[in-house]
């Protein structure tokens, strides 16, 4: 156990900024819902036909659970409690495997290993900067919540389910940083069982509460937050499950590091190909290859989350109904006098300002491969500079285009299967979702210029520039943000579908835009140093 | 493009910065077509640095470069399809194989023979079936070489090739470049090893802090440094001193002018010529 201490302070040296961000994201989260519900549903009536119609919505069911009454607290547990879990677990999840199993592979775990520290140092550090990081989320909670009206006793039980969450795949992390020898490879595992986890409570809660599925709910961690009813019967017992998985994967990765050694896992490395494939050819069939695996996992995310979004807009308008506040946030969110369109083009504005994202993380593997010392032996062979990054650059911009086409898509097959009109909603929301190619374009534009120009500041640089979109986008309308601020995103110029009309002048603007950003950016490549 | 060529290489007075450090400060180098060419300096003298140029990576501050005959920064595509690369610090994709990844650098390089690949892989030992991140440093490194070696290039640029090898990979490496040699093929061969260059190198620059300080062939370089004369005298007396070359007779008259009874008087090593020109203490 010698340099635990050590490990752990070098952790927090390293994370401190991100630790607290992930700590400041799930508090402001859950008491930011709190106070809402609160505003928009200040009378009992108006929470209970909230409730009625919730209930009946296996769609909304899957996505947030089964509501425990109708008081502030339980709408809170309801809106938001799987939600604070599943992101207090990615957050674990990321913060384990970052400081195990990465930095194994990385061979700075050898580094430190040969300096005084103890076989499992790195794991029992780890633990516990996952440990101090959820008792800060607990300890917040506990304290912001009472602050915001809800009852002492079930905050803290909400808090405790929430941290206990965190700590349940911390421990899963844990075991799961023992079984390969890549970090993603490790990473993905227990990012598998996290989604097995949300799948599991969904099914269970989408059949209702008296439904045949319910029991699948206790099977998952992300099912429990609710099942402790923080502000109903108040079941603190049920915080020993995730304790208990805790300690299982715990344990579990200590006998299995017992078992092998640095630098290898469990899980042998499969050999790959002896020689390369036909694919594998040229600057677009290496982007290819590095990229498609991220890609295949937002398709897949995005295709699920928007097909059940989509299912969720039919129960809308009444839910909508029970709150004039809530209804005026939509329309002004999605622009349009239906409320269902509105829900759908907010829907796909929000499809627009993640692809916008992903685009943005498509274009910077650029930066990635250069810092990495993987441009060099590329760049020294035939493959001019222009060349290699345009290799990257279509991956990025065909996969975000394929990202905005299944999210319309999904939300049309999610939303035409419950209204009867499958058909016409699946090409109707198609060119919805790629109406928003435009913007996401420019995004990308500006990601290229940044590559470009200012290479160092490029990654910073464009994650802030996301952040502020995502805050302009979606919170923007709501706060009543001045018209001249708006305009400055490229997502206030693509039309608001369904509903809205198509004007041909300001997309191709954007488009023009687009187009010169990225030139700027590949002329700057090519008369600045490398590396 | 160029009908008859007899540089592979020529640098003179490079110069290149990286805000205020000064990583070249006029440096020349010149790589005969058909050459191994050992490039020697401590680290940090700037040896990277000059291959980056080279490799139009990097664009020089001042000077004239002329590879294979053009400009490195400006016809960089054209000119690379005529030289393979071995970087000094191999990284390689982790998901990907040795055995995909050679194949891919000669696809990138426009050619390649698969014929030639297999026979290396065998001689260098390597699985070409294992993932990238599951090679130790010298494997990585033998992905590299493998890569360049199996290639038909003009030139070869080899940074530090061999760090991270073992000894008997190290002899498979000398053999591997006598062959290239023989097949008409020029070296750059940047190293510190200097058993490696003395091995391997028809001529040898040595540079320190961006400068070159020596350039020759090793019989040159020996020649131009002192010679270690040691003798003990008839009146019991010993000498050892260094002996520039010109003045060995004058030295040897004066000696036997006493009597000696042994005498020995050896070229320096090249082990002491490296010593002497990267100490700091030595001007430039």
């Amino acid at each position: 156990m010698t340099g635990v201490g050590p490990l752990a302070r070098l952790a927090f040296r390293r994370d401190r900024i991100g630790l607290a961000v992930c700590v400041y994201v799930i508090v402001i989260m859950v008491a930011v819902n709190g106070y809402e519900f609160r505003k928009l549903y200040p009378t009992a009536a108006g929470r209970q036909s909230l409730a009625a119609t919730s209930e009946s919505n296996p769609a909304l069911r899957f996505l947030y659970g089964t509501l425990d009454g109708s008081s502030l607290g339980s709408l809170t547990v309801w809106r938001i409690g799987v939600w604070a879990a599943l992101f207090a677990a990615l957050a674990a999840v990321f913060l384990v495997i970052r400081h195990t199993r990465a930095d194994e592979e990385a061979g700075r775990l050898e580094l430190v290993s040969s300096a005084a520290v103890g076989g499992s140092a790195a794991l029992v550090a780890s633990l516990a900067v996952a440990a101090a990081t959820m008792l800060a989320v607990v300890a917040l909670l506990c304290l912001v919540l009472p602050l915001v009206g809800l009852p002492a006793g079930g905050s803290a039980l909400l808090a405790l389910s929430i941290g206990a969450s965190g700590l349940a795949f911390a421990g899963i992390a844990a075991a799961t940083a023992q079984l390969t020898t890549g970090a993603r490879a490790a990473r993905g595992i227990a990012l598998a069982v996290l989604g097995a986890a949300f799948v599991l409570r969904g099914s269970g809660d989408a059949g209702g509460p008296s439904g045949g599925t319910a029991w699948l709910t206790w099977t998952s961690p992300l099912g429990w937050v609710s099942l402790a009813r923080p502000f109903g019967a108040s079941r603190w017992w049920v915080l020993c499950l995730p304790a208990a998985v805790c300690v299982l994967g715990v344990a579990a990765a200590f006998v299995l590091a017992a078992r092998r050694d640095l630098g290898v896992g469990l899980i042998p490395d499969r050999p790959g190909r002896p020689s390369a494939s036909a694919a594998l050819r040229g600057p677009d069939g290496l982007a290819w290859r590095l990229q498609r695996g991220t890609l295949l996992g937002w398709l897949a995310g995005y295709a699920a989350m928007f097909a059940i979004c989509g299912a969720a807009a039919q129960g809308i308008g009444q839910l909508v109904g029970t709150s004039s506040a809530l209804r005026g946030e939509f329309t002004r969110l999605g622009g349009q006098s239906s409320i269902v369109d509105a829900y759908l083009a907010a829907l796909m504005l929000l499809a627009g300002v993640v692809a916008g994202a992903y685009a943005v993380s498509g274009v910077l593997r650029l930066r990635s491969e250069e810092t990495g010392g993987l441009a060099e032996p590329v760049l020294a062979t035939a493959v001019g500079r222009v060349r290699w990054a345009l290799s990257h650059i279509l991956v990025a911009v065909a996969g975000s285009a394929l990202l905005l086409a299944v999210a319309g898509a999904a939300t049309g097959l999610g939303y035409g299967l419950r209204a009867g009109s499958t058909g016409t909603e699946v090409s109707r929301m198609l060119g919805a979702g790629l109406s928003q190619l435009p913007a996401v374009l420019v995004v990308a534009g500006l990601a290229v210029l940044a590559f470009g120009l200012v290479p160092r500041w490029s990654v910073p640089g464009m994650w802030t520039v996301v952040g502020l979109l995502t805050v302009l986008q979606l919170f923007g309308p709501v706060l009543r943000f001045s018209h001249w601020l708006m305009d400055v995103s490229p997502f206030a110029h693509v039309p608001r579908l369904p509903g809205g009309t198509v004007q041909a002048r300001p997309l191709t603007w954007l488009c023009a835009i687009a187009v010169v950003f990225s030139l700027g950016g590949l002329d700057a490549l090519r008369h600045r140093d490398i590396g | 493009m160029i009908a008859v060529m007899t540089n592979a290489i020529e640098v003179s007075g490079l110069r290149k910065s990286f805000g205020a450090t000064k990583a070249l400060d006029g440096l020349d180098l010149t790589v005969q077509a058909g050459e191994v060419h050992a490039f020697l300096g401590p680290n940090g003298a700037g040896k990277t640095t000059t291959i980056r140029v080279l490799l139009g990576l990097v664009h020089a501050d001042g000077g004239q470069v002329r590879l294979l005959g053009g400009d490195p920064w400006r016809d960089a595509t054209a000119l690379h399809q005529r030289l393979a690369y071995v970087p000094g610090d191999v990284t390689l994709w982790p998901g990907l194989t040795g055995g995909e990844i050679i194949d891919l650098m000669a696809k990138l390089r426009g050619g390649g023979d698969a014929s030639r690949r297999k026979e290396l892989t065998e001689r260098f030992e390597l699985d070409p079936a294992k993932k990238a991140r599951a090679y130790s440093k010298g494997n990585r490194q033998k992905v590299a070489l493998i890569a360049a070696l199996s290639s038909d290039a003009d030139l070869l640029i080899l940074d530090e090739p061999t760090s991270g090898l073992d000894p008997l990979m190290e002899a498979v490496f000398r053999e591997c470049v006598a062959e290239e040699r023989r097949n008409g093929r020029s070296v750059l061969l940047s190293s510190h090893i200097l058993a490696e260059a003395e091995a391997l190198a028809d001529r040898v620059t040595i540079i320190r802090a961006g400068r070159t300080v020596e350039t020759g062939s090793l019989a040159e370089l020996r020649h131009l440094t002192h010679y270690q004369v040691t003798a003990s005298l008839a009146d019991g007396t010993s000498v050892q001193r260094e002996v520039d070359p010109a003045d060995l007779n004058d030295v040897l008259r004066s000696l036997t002018a006493i009597g000696v009874r042994s005498l020995t008087c050896r070229p320096p090593t090249l082990e002491e010529i490296f010593l002497k020109q990267y100490s700091p203490t030595v001007p430039a």
